[in-house]
């Protein structure tokens, strides 16, 4: 019975859905103000009944109830309760259900949020939510019910896949799902504004912190992901350019490319017909993310079993809103001409060439994810596009947007005075090649693989260049406001990053060895001493577990446990990584098989500043966090809200 | 159906445990660095979408064996990946090969940077002969 | 005006693009996971290998020069090899072209047990203990079945469990005038 209320919950929500799209369309179009005053309500409506849809299937992981088939397949009566709540998302219908709960929660706080916004332009925002919403509900109902009823029930489950039975799978879905999904909300103010045929640079302000706030979940998503796959999958690696996860790339640096040239539109309102386009793109990258890992139309590691009916569905809910939106957007950008100039060196044009870089490496993923696809759908052969390819072309945009981002921090709009930051940035740049020589030199004791010397003078110029302003306004004894320091902790947190790609990947070791109890090995001057074996049990594996005892020189460093675990039910072994991290490095012991005579193969690795990846991306987050909150978006309800300060005019970006 | 049986039987295989070689391939860091490099450029079949390197499954292993032993015995890397293509087709390869069906595939990153910043640096200059303008109004 | 129509027309363009691949995938024309062999049309690779049945005799590819042969990879530890036993039964008593089995990566006593329980559709069975013919044939997931040509050409192969209707549909052509099917 329970099941069954979750499905009913769900078609109410889609009516309320529907009601919120009619409503907010029609009474905008109409202008009757008593339509659009349905509007909020039945956004609430839809969320409360979307919650509640959500928590029965929580319930019947919860309660284990192997009728329903969804939970009999991704969950056991001996699975952890944390896992089984996690269980919900593990595959494909749940993780849908997710999916709409975040988009109800999105939209329940730009209704709640954006009471300052003009009525007709509130209404349009919501009912084109409404409007995907009740795409993805009737995708759920029609094809990926997860309250179908398995006849008879299951004795138990099949259990969720060991991979996802972990702490950081827990929040890595929903996270990246935020992110995600939250750029429909851009989108639906882009669709708003030019269904309205006021693209302004009001719109632009409104637009700016719901597009940071998803950019930022997006961020950590990945970077969760990233973190996940680095210690869970037990391979050391932290990006394997598998298709999921350059799905989930290509609507991150459209979001970029978004947040940037909102700036411009919002500051000199220009760009307006572009920063459209880029709203329209973040969104379509993310629906066109959720169509590959769902359609099965890509070979991958990790993406959810699929069929070609719903590949189908999600091709015509994907085509309808992309098409349909970038169809509105032919015909209102040729209104859009027009606005004032700038210099050449000025702030808009660095965030024009940022823009141009940007969506260049969004397009080259996309083509190198779909070009095997094309060839093999028109006979042409098969082919794989793998990271040697990804990591060469990545570098052609990635590496001169590094390199204009340290400098173009600094432009001012319209002309830029480099000539007050010269001497700094020259004393920075000078500093981070000493520094990057020194790191690679005394640090690292050679100069690794070409681009070493280059990606850490790059990222510590980033990072010192970064600074430049805080450090200034603080020996001023002056604050700087909120979106200006958010930006520059943003791209100290990319400098950061920078630096862990390039220390990781040039000085990283992978070492396969064969020990004994008692035996040793030495990595990066670490002696590994293999301490033998014994088997240990899980709540729902059986583990062997290898202890080894890490020293430099004579010094103990730390003792780490590995495990090669086999699940009961899916009897899948996995293996469960033992790491140490410092400041500087992460060592990372796997166990592998039993060679014989008590012998076991190990793979021991040594990763330098591997930490600064996902520490660079979550300090990226934060200043995107820092930014939202600057006073310019928390004021509401006033009719005249108080201009920037002078000084940071120039420098918000 | 039994399409996706099939599938699922195949991917059965396929366990998420690391495969871990018993030891240094090579005794000399040269030919290990070809071994690690080969290794993990080259796909595969059975769990897609992992490298050979990564794979702990058993056709994984057999051609680790091979390469080692193709490199052991004198062969270069492209004697190697001919020897795999011959028998697996380009799939095997990460790096996919420059045929005139590629073309457009190595070359993308190079015109789309070329395609947008040209595009960029169009309206910069058009801009940069335009007046300032007035801002648009400030928040109200 | 129309260039503004062109993101549109591009996003249209990759929509039509995955529309045609589902298409494909639908009719069973396109498998995503399935890898076309490149030995298809050329030369089946030679081998000689202990046989199954009694270790102490070889099975040799060059016995079979000027027939047309089947060959079929499996092994006792893969579950689609089991589900297409019975097919393959029927088929070796259906038709005069002998099946050759490479027994893949699996243990010989073991085989021996699976054979004598289940039948044997084999004139031969070879062991492949280290998978090295194996990869010769490009085999990547048992069960994988082979047609070669008289002449020594691999004609057709079939990744994954058969069954009669598709031993008919897939190598069927191929064997008009061999006293087959």
């Amino acid at each position: 019975m329970i099941p069954e209320l979750g499905t009913l919950s769900l078609i109410i929500a889609l009516l309320l859905s529907a009601a919120q799209s009619f409503f907010g369309l029609a009474g905008a179009h109409r202008n009757r103000l008593s339509w659009m005053q349905v509007v909020t309500p039945a956004v609430a409506g839809v969320w409360v009944f979307v919650a509640l849809s959500f928590g029965i299937l929580t319930y019947s992981f919860i309660t284990n109830d192997f009728s329903v088939g969804y939970v009999a397949g991704n969950s056991n009566s001996a699975l952890p309760l944390v896992y089984r709540i996690a269980a919900v998302w593990g595959a494909h219908e749940g993780s849908l259900l997710l999916w709409i709960l975040i988009l109800s929660t999105w939209a329940l706080l730009v209704a709640g949020l954006s009471s300052s916004l003009p009525v007709a332009f509130r209404a349009r925002v919501l009912g084109v939510l409404g409007l995907i919403g009740l795409g993805f509900m009737s995708f759920t109902l029609l094809t990926s019910s997860p309250f179908t009823r398995l006849l008879p029930a299951a004795a138990d489950g099949a259990d969720l896949n060991p991979i996802l039975q972990d702490p950081a799978l827990a929040i890595h879905p929903p996270m990246l799902y935020m992110g995600y999904v939250g750029t429909s909300v851009a989108f639906s103010f882009a669709v708003a504004a030019m269904l309205a045929g006021r693209i302004d640079a009001g719109w632009a302000r409104w637009t700016r912190p719901w597009t940071v706030a998803a950019w930022m979940c997006l961020t950590c998503g990945i970077a969760l992901g990233s973190w996940w796959a680095y210690y869970e999958l037990g391979w050391g690696g932290w990006w394997f350019w598998d298709a999921v996860e350059n799905a989930s790339f290509m609507p991150w640096l459209a979001s970029t490319a978004l947040i940037h040239s909102l700036a411009v539109t919002e500051k000199r309102g220009l760009f307006r017909s572009w920063t459209l386009l880029l709203a329209i793109f973040a969104f379509s990258l993310s629906l066109l993310g959720t169509f590959l890992v769902r359609s099965g139309i890509l070979v991958s590691v990790h993406s959810f079993a699929s069929d070609p009916a719903r590949g189908l569905y999600i091709l015509a809910l994907l085509m309808f809103f992309i098409v349909g939106s970038l169809t509105l957007y032919a015909f209102r950008a040729p209104s859009l001409k027009g606005g004032g100039g700038f210099e050449l060196v000025s702030r808009e044009s660095f965030l024009l060439l940022n823009n141009a870089l940007l969506v260049a490496a969004a397009l080259l993923i996309l083509v190198g994810t779909l070009w095997p696809l094309a060839m093999d759908a028109f006979n042409l052969g098969k082919i794989s596009v793998g990271p040697p390819y990804f990591n060469m072309v990545f570098l052609v945009p990635a590496l001169p947007l590094v390199m204009l981002l340290g400098i173009g921090m600094h432009a001012g709009w319209k002309r830029a005075s480099l000539q007050t930051f010269r001497r700094k940035l020259l004393a920075i740049a000078g500093v981070a090649g000493v520094l990057a020589l020194a790191t690679a030199l005394i640090g690292f004791g050679s100069f690794g693989v070409p681009l070493t010397v280059l990606g850490f003078a790059a990222g510590c110029f980033v990072m010192g260049s970064a600074l430049i302003e805080p450090v200034q306004q603080w020996r001023r004894g002056q604050g700087l406001p909120r979106a200006a320091l958010g930006m520059a902790i943003a791209h100290f947190g990319v400098g950061m990053f920078v630096i862990g790609v390039t220390g990781v990947a040039s000085y990283k070791i992978e070492k396969d060895v064969g020990l004994a109890a008692g035996d040793s090995a030495t990595v990066a001057g670490y002696t590994f001493k293999f301490l033998g074996t014994q088997p240990v049990s899980g709540p729902n594996y059986e583990a062997i577990e290898g202890r080894v005892a890490v020293s430099r020189g004579a010094t103990p460093v730390t003792e780490l446990a590995t495990q090669k675990r086999t699940y009961r039910v899916q009897q899948n072994p996995m293996t469960h990584a033992g790491i140490d991290v410092a400041w500087n490095r992460d060592l990372f012991v796997a166990l592998g098989d039993e060679l014989g005579a008590d012998k076991w193969s190990l793979r021991l690795q040594y990763k330098p500043l591997v930490r600064y990846i996902w520490l660079g991306a979550l300090v990226a987050a934060i200043g995107g966090l820092v930014a939202i909150l600057d006073r310019r978006y928390r004021v509401r309800r006033t009719t005249a809200v108080p201009a920037a300060a002078p000084g940071s005019a120039s420098t918000v970006a | 159906m039994t399409r996706w049986l099939a599938l699922a039987a195949l991917s059965a295989l396929c366990s998420t445990a690391l495969a871990i070689d018993s030891g240094a391939a090579f005794p000399d860091a040269e030919r290990q660095a070809r071994y690690d490099h080969l290794t993990s450029q080259l796909r595969c079949l059975v769990c897609q979408n992992q490298s050979i390197a990564d794979s702990n499954a058993g056709l994984a292993a057999d051609l680790r064996r091979e390469v080692q032993e193709m490199i052991a015995a004198g062969k270069s890397d492209t004697e190697i990946k001919s020897f795999l293509t011959a028998r697996y087709g380009d799939f095997v390869l990460y790096d996919p090969p420059l045929t005139a069906r590629t073309v457009l595939l190595w070359a993308a990153p190079a015109l789309l940077v070329l395609i947008t910043v040209g595009a960029a640096t169009r309206v910069i200059l058009r801009r940069s002969r335009t007046p300032f303008g007035p801002d648009p109004d400030e928040p109200g | 005006m129309w260039r503004h129509f062109a993101p549109a027309a591009a996003f249209l363009a990759l929509g039509g693009l995955f529309a045609f691949a589902l298409m494909r995938i639908g009719q069973g024309r396109l498998d995503v996971h399935e890898i076309r062999s490149p030995l298809l049309g050329r030369p089946a690779p030679t081998f000689v290998l202990p046989s199954v049945t009694d270790p102490s005799r070889l099975v040799d590819t060059k016995a079979l020069a000027g027939r047309m042969y089947v060959v079929n990879v499996w092994g006792t530890w893969c579950g689609g090899c089991r589900e297409e036993h019975s097919a393959l039964m029927a088929i070796a008593h259906s038709t005069t072209v002998p099946i050759i089995g490479i027994d893949w990566k699996d243990d010989g006593q073991q085989a021996r047990l699976y054979l004598a329980q289940l039948g044997n559709p084999y004139q031969q069975v070879a062991a492949d203990r280290d998978g090295r013919v194996a990869i010769d044939w490009g085999v990547y997931g048992a069960p994988e079945t082979f047609l070669v040509s008289s002449s020594g050409v691999v004609l057709e192969k079939q990744v994954g469990p058969l069954s009669e209707a598709l031993w008919a549909e897939k190598f069927g052509r191929y064997l008009q005038g061999e006293g087959g099917s």
